[in-house]
């Protein structure tokens, strides 16, 4: 009996200190439904079940409340709630694997780190990554992009490694790597690249000679001299005529148009 | 087929433990069900054939027409165009001066433009100075590039307005030089 006293007066005191915080019809209020903003996705489409039928936009109408803030988020939707032949690459969500970059508005970008631009009246149009071979849908095709990566050797190389232990560094060398090593190859920025869409087949692109700057410009490797006579010919390094598309379309922020230019430099005072 | 290709197994294995009365309906039931999606095993090669044959077909993705236009690649396309110009210029002026000197000796041309009305003149003169404006003030901007200064996404795009205003304050100098 007495435990059920002190637990109605708590209860009514509980009770008391609400009601002055907040007024009656606040406190019953019903949760408000959010307005509808229906907004127009426009999405490159081809099947290569069906290679005679052109690539097309097809067009999906979502309702933005009912979806979460980035381009990411409204291809998940439209997949799930939609259609799900769409294709599309994504893992991450968070704009560290790289999966999801495609051109988004007339930019490359990866969709996670996209908002929606919520203006409803306008659409959003949706594109693989520029001049790629196409796989499906947004889905390129990156083996050229990889092969590369690959060619520039992208490892650690020294032919006089410390007896004992690893390879020191001292602070200030470390710095000349940030800005370089966080790339996570997502090829916003070579295929932003008017000189990669013409001749890919033999520029390496931005992506790859950042990629490759890291590692001549590490004080730990010493096949810098190498590196820098691969990078030598007319095609692979000097197609870059510092049109900054890839500076300004990394996703993360990074500058390879400034990597590339030091290359340049290295090799002119070589 | 055997029931592995068909993605079965299960279904009939848990179908055969049932009594008699659903085991029929339970097995009609899965049978539908995994009827939707069919596994096939194919060897590398095999595999290898389909991929081939897709990427002959395969489309490439579109680029300049879809791409927003930006100071940083549009500004360059300028830079190529005007160059191209400006030398179409020369060299064929040159050529042309080879072929025909007379007609195209400096004294002749100076009274060709002499006689010309103010307006064309005029017209004229910022039809060429525009491009030399732009080609000569881009490329000191590329000069500094490659010896890595304004090399950061604001150094390009600072630059690149300064060097469109500059343009045009050198394009309306040049053209009312007398």
């Amino acid at each position: 009996m007495q435990s059920l006293l002190t637990a109605g007066r708590s209860a009514h005191l509980a009770l008391g200190k609400r009601a002055f915080t907040s007024s009656a019809r606040r406190w019953q209020a019903v949760p408000q439904e959010k307005p509808v903003l229906m907004k127009e996705f426009k999405i490159y489409r081809w099947n290569p079940d069906q290679p005679e039928k052109k690539p097309e936009l097809q067009s999906y109408k979502i309702d933005l409340n009912q979806t979460g803030p980035m381009v990411l988020d409204a291809l998940i939707k439209i997949k799930n709630e939609i259609d799900p032949t769409l294709t599309f690459r994504r893992s991450c969500r968070e704009g560290i694997c790289g999966s999801c970059a495609m051109n988004i508005d007339g930019q490359n970008t990866l969709a996670c780190l996209c908002r929606i631009d919520r203006e409803g009246s306008k659409n959003t149009k949706i594109y693989p990554l520029p001049h790629m071979y196409i796989v499906k849908d947004l889905v390129p095709d990156m083996t050229l992009f990889y092969k590369q990566y690959k060619s520039i050797q992208p490892w650690l190389q020294n032919d006089n490694p410390p007896e004992k232990g690893e390879h020191l560094q001292s602070p200030e060398d470390r710095r000349k790597l940030d800005g370089m090593y966080e790339c996570i190859l997502c090829a916003c920025c070579s295929t932003s690249c008017p000189s990669y869409w013409w001749n890919q087949d033999q520029y390496l692109g931005p992506a790859t000679l950042m990629q490759a700057y890291r590692w001549i410009a590490d004080s730990r490797d010493t096949q810098g001299a190498e590196r820098k006579e691969r990078l030598q010919n007319e095609m692979s390094l000097y197609r870059c005529h510092t049109i900054f598309n890839c500076t300004r379309t990394c996703p993360k922020g990074l500058n390879p148009a400034a990597a590339i230019a030091k290359i340049k430099l290295e090799l002119a005072v070589d | 087929m055997s029931t592995r290709v068909l993605g079965l197994g299960p279904a009939l294995r848990k179908a055969a433990f049932l009594p008699n009365a659903a085991r029929s309906q339970v097995m009609l039931r899965n049978v539908v069900a995994k009827r939707s999606i069919q596994i096939q095993s194919l060897t590398p090669s095999a595999g290898q054939e389909i991929l081939n044959k897709q990427r002959v077909v395969r489309p490439s993705s579109p680029h300049f027409t879809i791409y927003q236009p930006q100071l940083t690649w549009v500004a360059s396309i300028f830079n190529r165009v005007t160059g191209v110009a400006l030398s179409v210029l020369l060299y064929g002026f040159s050529i042309a001066y080879l072929v025909a000197p007379g007609t195209f000796s400096s004294e002749n041309v100076i009274q060709v433009v002499a006689g010309l009305p103010e307006g064309v003149k005029y017209a004229g003169k910022a039809v060429l100075a525009a491009p030399f404006a732009f080609h000569s003030l881009n490329g000191i901007r590329h000069l500094s590039w490659d010896s890595i200064k304004f090399l950061s996404l604001k150094g390009a795009y600072v630059s690149g307005y300064i060097v469109l205003g500059a343009s045009a304050i050198s394009t309306v100098a040049l053209t009312l030089m007398k």
